[in-house]
């Protein structure tokens, strides 16, 4: 595979990032960017002094003027507003913003701006072909469960996140999936930049399985799930009262030491765990879960039969990350789907997310906006409930990062948060549309990707003076 | 684990088993039937019968006939289950009937699916209710995907209602070279399949190249193991087709075989080719093999490299049925692109949208919006009301039921949408859908919601979905 060569106008970098790319076959462009909010991941050496040098040359400061724009906070887009982007953060977005004086404008008169969209859920940068094992790193059967961290091994390379990145994703969840029992292991928050540090927050949450998929893992019943669930924690509790004692290899140990460790943030809180349950009574029995580990920071995933317990979610105050469009009483933990979730959620005062919770969670992120539009189409079916456009915005931009407790930080296009900026050719909520250009963290992104050329190479299919294969 | 699988289909293929339900039992199939033919020809007839419609005629709406042409401020009429007039405003309808504005809406023929398993991977979709895949054999030319249908899928209500499906050809897995025959289906409830089925469509052959077949046979340590042996045990039965066909057509005596009959109707042109084939270069294999044996492929399926043979394609008079925006999630899915539509289309071949998916055939509409959208970006300017051909009149006539349906010609089934804004866009759902002129969805009357046996009394029926 080939990347284009740099054109960004930093001729000193771009030195240097030749260096790299012939000693490292990486694109320059991949390690043209330093990310404040990066807690991070392992760079290489020479890498990471290459990023200290060049923090601030590529984060661009930039105004857009004219644009239809969209928060994403929630608010409904307004007509003629400006962004500023500086030193890699918003400065400021609405009407009536000052334009300061010697920064590149760039007039987005008949477009639409938001923030960049963050997946509430997926596994990209996890898989490169989902079906092909060698590149599916999303679980394993392995000795270990919720010690596993796919921090480091997200593939910023990885096709299906340049993919993404051209269809305005700027960020994802990214949630390891189950192998060895209910726990899968430590997700991550990252950016879809095309630079070789994608990660904006490592270890941000446990996941476990807590529906029908958690009973497999379990041995077959719920009783089973549940009381492993409780027996993991407590070990967890044994082993961050005396960690050296902690033995982890007897026969009766559920869990081994790292494990054991890893759960450790879990229950006192300190990180969030992500539970996937589906139907009503699953959702009622995590909630209930904070009678015996009260300090649990849940968040919800899938939830597809969240409405019928739409007050106690939002009693319990626990953030949903569901799929959204799904209808059909597939499984029996979700007889009682309909589109109507999302509404009903928010309505109830649920702060709800979308993301990648049916399939596709590698590779289609891009779906994002169709479920988020699907929800506004939902205002015109009589008996539905759907939401506004700008709430729509919200469940795949500053929801999804409140939920990440990330919401000081990125999610929307308020003044301090991340530059995570998309320029759309139209309203970035219908399937007709497409991003004109795209800013992670200040940093405009190449909207080229192995898709883009393969069109580009087949725009006319028959060969010409020479094979296909000397056409890039 | 895969806690979210694609669809039950796609993931039971990709686990390199025939589904969760993997129909591992030992084959005890009824033998085929012996001695010669004294059975009928059509043994599981269409008991379908359209249901009362009254004389209905939608007004000021923009009209998609579903063959590229367009009418502003059209005036479509419907009765006796029939369109019976379609033209601009000025159209003359009887008084006494009931008239629908169609003011700021959008009127197109109901959106037909080349390519669905509802039904045979039916909600929910549990082991006991797997019946799409017969992986048993590569060659199972003998089933018949209608045998498996279960009408009580509330898939199909989905497909309805968010979806405008009108009409739909459920085929067999793609385990196996050659899965067995498709069936064609009105959209409409029924105790029996055979009273969805679609009167007098012909029926399809379902083929699979590539990926699937040899990695659930040579899984098994069985042929086919490679893409060679696709092709080697495609063509040794279609030699034994060839024979069985010409003594069949002599009238010579032979045992009668159920597969051989299938294959020896499509050599004799009665039943259709569906082919699931993902590669430009095994699609040219097929071009070839065709050829070979003398029969004629309707459709390739899923075809998410159509755009790199589309001229091919065009030449050999061979449709594409694609999603909007599928790729990647197997090897041979790697080089699927947006724009695989429009440059099929752009190439002078039939392009189709189709789902493959119980979650993609309720929003064609917006699939087809995807490809659309990025064609123009490449300057292929393809109308709204020419893109609508993909859903519409392309998919009939690779089903063979062009004649009956696929657009709001005169004469025609009265299958009708009645869209609230354009159905480009993501905000539209179906308002009103007519079959065969019955309205048998309205947004605004929750009872004409169909509620099947499966969701009866159970949480959420009749909630809006």
């Amino acid at each position: 595979m080939r990347y284009p060569t740099n054109k960004t106008p930093f001729a000193l970098f771009q030195r240097a990032a030749c260096l790299v790319r012939m000693s490292k076959g990486f694109p320059s462009y991949l390690l043209k960017r330093q990310k404040g909010a990066s807690t991070g991941s392992a760079r290489t050496v020479l890498g990471a002094i290459l990023l200290a040098t060049t923090t601030t040359a590529f984060a661009q400061s930039i105004v857009i003027t004219g644009a239809t724009l969209a928060i994403g906070d929630g608010s409904e887009p307004i007509k003629n507003g400006t962004v500023v982007i500086s030193a890699g953060k918003v400065v400021a977005a609405g009407a009536g913003v000052a334009v300061p004086a010697g920064v590149k404008t760039i007039d987005a008169g008949g477009k639409w701006v938001t923030p960049g969209i963050m997946s509430g859920f997926s596994r990209v940068g996890l898989a490169e072909v989902p079906a092909v094992k060698e590149t599916n790193d999303t679980s394993a059967r392995s000795p270990f469960s919720a010690a596993i961290d796919v921090a480091p091994v997200i593939n910023p390379l990885a096709n299906p996140i340049a993919i993404s990145r051209t269809a305005g994703i700027t960020r994802a969840v990214v949630a390891p999936a189950t192998g060895t029992n209910i726990f899968a292991g430590q997700g991550a928050v990252v950016d879809l930049g095309a630079d070789m540090s994608p990660i904006t927050k490592a270890r941000a949450f446990q996941y476990v399985e807590m529906g029908e998929a958690g009973v497999q893992e379990a041995g077959g019943s719920r009783a089973a799930m549940i009381l492993t669930f409780k027996m993991m924690l407590r070990e967890a509790q044994d082993y961050a009262k005396a960690p050296a004692s902690y033995d982890g290899r007897s026969r009766d140990a559920l869990l081994n030491r790292v494990d054991a460790e890893a759960l450790v943030p879990v229950v006192s809180g300190a990180m969030p765990l992500m539970v996937h349950a589906e139907s009503a009574r699953d959702i009622l029995a995590v909630l209930a879960l904070r009678q015996d580990f009260p300090a649990l920071k849940l968040i919800l995933a899938g939830a597809t039969e969240g409405w019928m317990v739409a007050a106690q979610i939002a009693a319990a105050k626990v953030p949903v990350i569901t799929a959204g469009l799904e209808d059909l009483p597939s499984s029996f933990e979700k007889l009682a789907a309909t589109q109507s979730n999302v509404g009903r959620l928010v309505k109830a005062g649920v702060s709800v997310s979308m993301g990648m919770l049916t399939g596709d969670d590698a590779l289609q992120l891009r779906a994002a906006t169709q479920q988020a539009g699907n929800m506004v189409a939902l205002l015109k079916v009589p008996g539905a409930t759907g939401l506004s456009w700008g709430q729509a915005l919200r469940t795949i931009t500053s929801a999804p990062a409140e939920a990440m407790g990330l919401g000081d930080r990125i999610g929307s296009l308020k003044a301090g948060k991340a530059g995570d900026v998309v320029i759309w050719d139209g309203d970035p909520l219908e399937m007709t549309s497409a991003p004109v250009a795209v800013w992670i963290d200040g940093v405009q992104q190449p909207l080229e990707n192995r898709q883009t050329k393969l069109r580009d190479r087949y725009a006319t299919p028959t060969e010409g003076a020479l094979p296909k294969a000397y056409e890039w | 684990m895969k806690a979210y699988g694609r669809t039950l289909l796609i993931a039971a293929l990709l686990a390199g088993v025939a589904g969760p339900a993997a129909a591992r039992k030992d084959k005890e199939d009824a033998p085929p039937a012996q001695g010669a033919s004294a059975e009928p020809d059509n043994p599981y007839p269409s008991t379908y019968k359209p249901y009362p419609g009254r004389p209905t005629a939608i007004r000021g709406a923009t009209i998609f006939d579903g063959e590229g042409g367009r009418i502003d401020n059209g005036v479509v009429f419907l009765s006796d289950g029939k369109v019976t007039a379609i033209g601009g405003p000025d159209t003359p309808i009887p008084a006494d009937i009931a008239v629908f504005d169609g003011t700021g809406k959008y009127v197109t023929p109901g959106v037909i699916d080349i390519h669905s398993h509802l039904g045979d991977y039916p909600s929910p979709g549990v082991e006991a209710n797997s019946d799409g895949n017969e992986a048993t054999a590569p060659v199972t030319a003998h089933v018949w995907a209608e045998h498996s249908i279960w009408p009580q899928d509330a898939g199909f209500s989905r497909a309805l209602a968010n979806g405008g499906v009108t009409s739909l050809q459920i085929l067999p897995g793609s385990a196996n070279l050659f899965g067995g025959r498709s069936v064609t289906l009105k959209n409409v409830p029924a105790r029996t399949m055979q009273g969805m089925k679609f009167p007098g469509a012909p029926q399809g052959l379902k083929m699979a190249c590539g990926e699937n077949p040899k990695r659930v046979y040579g899984s098994k340590g069985r042929e086919p193991a490679t893409r060679m042996g696709n092709m080697a045990v495609n063509r040794q039965t279609w030699i034994k087709a060839r024979e069985y066909q010409k003594k069949r057509a002599a009238g010579k005596d032979q045992t009668r075989d159920l597969g051989m009959e299938t294959l020896a109707d499509v050599l004799e042109g009665k039943i259709m080719v569906h082919n699931h084939c993902y590669r430009a270069d095994e699609m040219a294999n097929v071009i070839d093999m065709s050829k070979e044996f003398g029969y004629k492929v309707a459709a390739f399926h899923h075809a998410v490299e159509a755009y790199k043979i589309a001229d091919l394609l065009r030449d050999n008079g061979i449709c594409a049925a694609l999603w909007g925006d599928w790729y990647g999630f197997k090897m041979e899915a790697y080089d699927g692109i947006k724009e695989n539509l429009p440059l099929v289309h752009r190439a002078g071949a039939c392009a189709i949208v189709h789902s493959d998916d119980q979650d993609g055939i309720q929003r064609l509409n917006q699939e087809a919006a995807k490809a659309l959208g990025a064609g123009r970006r490449m300057g292929i300017d393809i109308s709204d009301e020419v893109a609508w051909t993909w859903l519409a009149i392309n998919p009939a006539r690779a089903m063979g039921i062009a004649e009956q349906t696929g657009s709001l010609k005169v004469g025609k089934m009265a299958d009708v949408v009645l869209w609230n804004g354009n159905p480009f866009s993501t905000y539209t759902r179906p308002e009103k859908v007519w079959i065969d002129g019955a309205l048998l969805y309205d947004s605004a009357n929750p009872k004409l919601r169909p509620v099947v046996d499966f969701e009866l009394g159970q949480i959420g029926a009749g909630d809006v979905k």
